[in-house]
Order: structure tokens, then C-alpha cells, then sequence
């Protein structure tokens, strides 16, 4: 418990930091766009009007006081308003996350079906031709762009095989297929990697060879002690999985006009829409971290040791 | 694990061959790069309208894009843009990460806890994301693409310079050299510098092929290199309309990518194999 509030107290900082420095951001790029919004009507503009129009969005304020009543509206849910579509950034925010989160949650279901079994296959069957070939596949995978892979996927399951829609007009499964195959291929080839040493670390243990004096099914061993000892890793790697995905995510979906958040993003950057690239950044950074939190304080409930471990220091 | 043990005779034979080897694919391929602007048989930049996508043949042996430009050609000097561009951004997070964890591990204190931080910061973002934004602010162009990706990637860097700054400082030789008197400056370069290299050096390796499709995906969405340049993203980007009647367009620089990342990848596994035979 002790530990609990420990790490939320200690979020606070980063989350004003995060704040911070995404505000400060987009401060350093919006300084010209009242100039911008001026000069793009095509009127000659005083340096006056100029002034006006600063002092008209608060502009003219000094930083730290535009911070503090930015943060303050922030905490209202008031994000402003995008400079193109004129739209509240907070709403258009959360209208397109759940997309996103769809889109996350098919591609890490899809990494966990994929890596953990290849995984473990690789583990067991050590420098035999499956691990070589999983082996393979996962350099393979590893070398991919995922904007290579969408177009590939695209021009061979969309337009030779025909089997799924090129472009996403709704969120279904048919149309999450292809941006979540993409993102899994990228992700299930760094994890199994990683799935694989955790499990060949626990095949080397001595429990196992004592298990298996014992006359236990290797099988039962696999399933109940190994994937159990295992389970801390994987969740590890399901969670920051979740951070590359966040990120990974805005190509993808830009690609397969997938319309979350990452589009969104992709879009507001071509338009230059300052508001809705600074919700962007601020808002995955904070899904980022909370889930990382998530996985620290999932770990203790996971594993015994590390509970213990901090009790005996406290 | 120092340098003078990287080609000692006791190692592992497969994996010096490997080393040799894939060093000299990499040296191919940053030729070709070097070498672009002669390599190619057309002018990359060169326009003719009467050639336009025309599929691959003998001599356009990846055919020719949309104002008739011989892709093969404009591959090649893509590749230039894309290879060295990677290569010194890799090369500008390597120095500038080592030198502030080094520094950050030999003196620790206030400067080590602040620069800590603000990595802590970096790492709190999700990498693409905040180069996203960066190369937002900054605008379209390969040298802001690498500036938003230096950015965000060096924290990685010093982090492993100050665990095994901490780690070598504490070893009997530096404490004999601090006990005799050396300076600071001395232990770093003469016993630090050298000690730290192999991990340091196997995290740039394995970095580059990750950073050149961190960049290419940059390029790719519009914010690194600008049109007519040729690179290996955005040039994927400007074809993506015409996967379906001319694939070539936009996939033959994917290719490139492709190839580029796994020399580069084979280069990164064979040397974290030969400084860490464990992870092998």
C-alpha cells in the first residue's frame, strides 16, 4: 500500500512535466499562428491588429501564467479548439480513441496469440529446426517496416486475394484485420525473442530437472511452473507494448485510413492543427504512464517475491 | 569486455566469419550509398512524362514512376539519403548519450539526478509519438527528422554509459588510478572510455536498423525528407496511390528498406554475439 501511493505521488511530476513540456512545445510552434491565421485571409495586417489578436487568445500573457490557466481549463477537459475543423480537441480526442483502443487491443491479442507460443516452441525445441525457423522469421519480422508490411499486406490480401476492404469505412472485425496483422507482425517478432529467453531461463532452473526426476510430464512442468514463472515477463512485455503501439499506431492507421487517434494525429501535423497535435502527444503520454504504473504495481500481485522483498525493506 | 578481445583467437570461429562477413555487406551497401549519384545508370531527378510508369524491364529494372523517373536510379540515391542520414543520427545519439552518461556516472550528485529525469521524461513518451510532434514543430526536412529522433533516442544511450560507468568505476583498477592521483579526465579516456565501448557499441549496432525505419516512417507520413528529394519513405509515401495498377512504385523502395535494415540487423546480432556470447 505504502508502495502504491509512493508511485502515484511520484507520478505527479512527470504528469506536470508531460504537461509542461507539451504545452511549452507547442507554444515554441504556435507563436506564428496568429500571424499565420492573419496573413491567410490576405489583408494587410497592422501590427496593432497583430497585438490584438495575441492579446484577444492570451497570447501577449507571460508563459508561466498561460501555462498555469492552459493547465487549468485542461483540467476542466477544455483542450480548446482545433485551428481547422473549429471543433472542441477534447471531444474529437475522445470520439476517435476508441478506434485506437480496438485497434491496440486486436494487435496485442493477436502479438499474445502469435509470440507466446512460438515462443516457447522455440524454447523447447532449442537450436532445433523450429527454433531456427522461428528464429527466422522473427529477424525477419524484426526487419519491417510496418509501413512496408501495410502495403504489402494491402496489395496482397486487398487487392490479388480480394479478401479484405482496402480502405476501413467502419470499425469491424474485417477492417481491424489488416492495421492489426501489421502491428502484430512488428511486435510478435521482438517479443517471442524475448518470450523465449524467459522460458529457456526457466528450463535451465534446477526445479526442472528435479521435476523431471520425479518422473512429472514435462508437459504438466511447461504449463504449471514454467508459464507461471513466466507470466511476470510476458505481462511486462504486454505493457510496453502498449507504449510502441501508441506510437506505432499513427502510421498504420494513417495508412489504412483508420480513423483513431494516430490519424488524427497524422492529419492535425499536415494541417499544422497545433491544439490537437499538443492533446495528442500530451494524452498517449499519459496512457503511457499510467499503464506502465499499472504493470509495476501488477507485478507485486503477480509475484510474492517482490512483495516480500519491499516489505523487508520498509 | 575491451576491444583487443574482439578478433583474439579464442573466439568463437562462426562468429568472427559472421563479423566478417556482414561487415563487408555493410560496407557494400554504404558504397553504394557513397557512390550513389554514379551508380545510377539514369538521372534519379531527371522528368519525362512519355516513360511514365512503365513496368520493369531491361532497362528500367524497377520500372519508372509517375513523372517517368528511373526507379532503379532513384533507389540508389534514395538509399544515399536514407543510409547516411540513419548513420550519422545513430552516430550523433551515440557520442552525445555516452558523453552525458559517462559524465552523469562519474560525478553523480545534482547533475546526474536532473539529466536522469529528463530522461525519465523522454522515456515517459512513446517514441514515435514525441518524434511526431518534435518534427511537427520543427517542420518538414531529413536534418529536423533527425533532429526529432536524436531527441527522444539518447536517453537509451546514457543510460547504458552510467550503469556501466558506475559499474567500471567501482572496479580496483580505477580506484588505484583515483587512490594514485589521476585525474578525471585521464580515468575517463584511459579506463572508463575503453571498458564501456562493447555495450555501448552493441546498442548503436542493433539501433540502426530500427532508427532507419524510425526515419523512413518519419519521411513516410511527410515530415522528413521534402519532394524531389529521393528517399526510401517518402518516396513509398508519393506512391501509395498506385499500389494497386503500378506496385513497383511502392514497393521496390520498401524493398530497399528492407534489405538495408537486415545488413544492418546481421551486423548488430553478430557483434552483441561476439561481446555477449550469453545472448547468443
Amino acid at each position: 500500500m505504502k508502495y502504491t501511493i509512493k508511485r502515484l505521488l511520484g507520478l505527479i511530476p512527470i504528469l506536470l512535466a508531460i504537461t509542461f513540456l507539451s504545452f511549452g512545445m507547442m507554444r515554441l510552434a504556435g507563436s506564428d499562428v496568429v500571424e499565420q491565421k492573419m496573413f491567410n485571409t490576405g489583408q494587410v495586417v497592422s501590427e496593432a491588429q497583430l497585438q490584438a489578436a495575441k492579446a484577444e487568445l492570451g497570447l501577449d500573457r507571460p508563459f508561466i501564467i498561460q501555462y498555469g490557466s492552459w493547465l487549468n481549463n485542461l483540467l476542466h477537459g477544455d483542450m480548446g479548439v482545433s485551428y481547422v475543423s473549429g471543433k472542441n480537441v477534447f471531444d474529437s480526442f475522445v470520439e476517435k480513441l476508441p478506434a485506437t483502443l480496438y485497434l491496440t487491443v486486436a494487435s496485442i491479442f493477436l502479438t499474445v496469440i502469435i509470440s507466446i507460443p512460438l515462443g516457447i516452441i522455440s524454447a523447447v525445441y532449442k537450436n532445433k529446426i523450429w527454433d531456427y525457423l522461428i528464429r527466422f522469421l522473427s529477424f525477419i519480422g524484426n526487419s519491417l517496416p510496418n509501413f512496408f508490411v501495410s502495403l504489402v499486406l494491402m496489395y496482397i490480401l486487398s487487392i490479388k486475394l480480394k479478401l479484405f476492404p482496402i480502405i476501413s469505412k467502419e470499425v469491424s472485425l474485417q477492417s481491424v484485420a489488416m492495421p492489426a496483422i501489421t502491428l502484430a507482425i512488428a511486435m510478435s517478432a521482438k517479443y517471442l525473442r524475448q518470450v523465449r529467453a524467459t522460458v529457456l531461463d526457466e528450463l535451465g532452473k534446477d526445479y526442472i530437472l528435479g521435476a523431471k526426476a520425479r518422473g512429472v510430464k514435462f508437459s504438466i512442468t511447461l504449463w504449471k511452473s514454467v508459464m507461471r514463472a513466466c507470466l511476470v515477463t510476458i505481462i511486462t512485455l504486454l505493457a510496453l507494448s502498449i507504449g510502441s503501439l501508441l506510437g506505432g499506431t499513427a502510421i498504420v492507421e494513417a495508412i489504412f485510413m483508420w480513423d483513431g487517434v494516430g490519424k488524427l494525429a497524422v492529419d492535425a501535423i499536415n494541417m499544422r492543427d497545433y491544439p490537437i497535435i499538443q492533446a495528442y502527444v500530451m494524452w498517449m503520454a499519459i496512457i503511457y504512464v499510467t499503464v506502465n504504473l499499472v504493470t509495476d504495481l501488477s507485478y507485486r500481485l503477480l509475484d510474492p517475491r517482490i512483495r516480500l522483498e519491499d516489505a523487508a525493506h520498509e | 569486455m575491451s576491444k583487443t578481445k574482439l578478433f583474439s583467437k579464442g573466439k568463437n570461429n562462426r562468429v568472427r566469419l559472421k563479423i566478417i562477413v556482414f561487415t563487408i555487406l555493410v560496407l557494400m551497401l554504404l558504397l553504394t550509398a557513397i557512390f550513389a549519384n554514379h551508380l545510377c545508370p539514369f538521372d534519379p531527378y531527371e522528368q519525362d512524362l512519355t516513360i511514365a510508369y512503365n513496368s520493369p524491364s531491361a532497362s528500367h529494372i524497377m520500372g519508372t514512376d509517375a513523372y517517368g523517373r528511373d526507379m532503379f536510379s532513384r533507389v540508389l540515391v534514395g538509399g544515399k539519403t536514407s543510409i547516411l542520414s540513419t548513420l550519422a543520427l545513430v552516430l550523433v545519439i551515440t557520442i552525445w548519450g555516452t558523453i552525458v552518461g559517462v559524465i552523469c556516472g562519474y560525478n553523480g550528485g545534482v547533475i546526474d539526478s536532473c539529466v536522469m529525469r529528463i530522461s525519465d521524461l523522454c522515456l515517459a513518451f512513446p517514441g514515435l509519438v514525441f518524434a511526431l510532434a518534435v518534427a511537427a514543430l520543427l517542420g518538414g526536412g531529413v536534418g529536423n527528422a533527425v533532429i526529432a529522433l536524436a531527441i527522444i533516442s539518447w536517453p537509451k544511450y546514457s543510460r547504458v554509459a552510467r550503469s556501466q560507468t558506475l559499474s567500471t568505476k567501482e572496479t580496483c583498477y580505477v580506484q588505484a588510478s583515483i587512490v594514485a592521483g589521476a585525474r578525471p579526465g585521464r580515468i575517463i579516456v584511459r579506463h572508463i572510455l575503453p571498458n564501456i565501448f562493447g555495450p555501448i557499441l552493441v546498442t548503436a549496432m542493433l539501433d540502426i536498423g530500427t532508427m532507419m525505419m524510425e526515419l523512413a516512417g518519419l519521411s513516410f507520413l511527410g515530415l522528413g525528407a521534402q519532394p524531389p528529394i529521393a528517399e526510401w519513405g517518402s518516396m513509398m509515401s508519393n506512391g501509395r496511390s498506385m499500389l494497386q495498377t503500378y506496385p513497383w512504385v511502392v514497393l521496390s523502395p520498401g524493398f530497399a528498406i528492407f534489405v538495408s535494415v537486415v545488413v544492418f540487423n546481421l551486423l548488430g546480432d553478430a557483434v552483441r554475439d561476439c561481446f555477449d556470447p550469453k545472448a547468443a
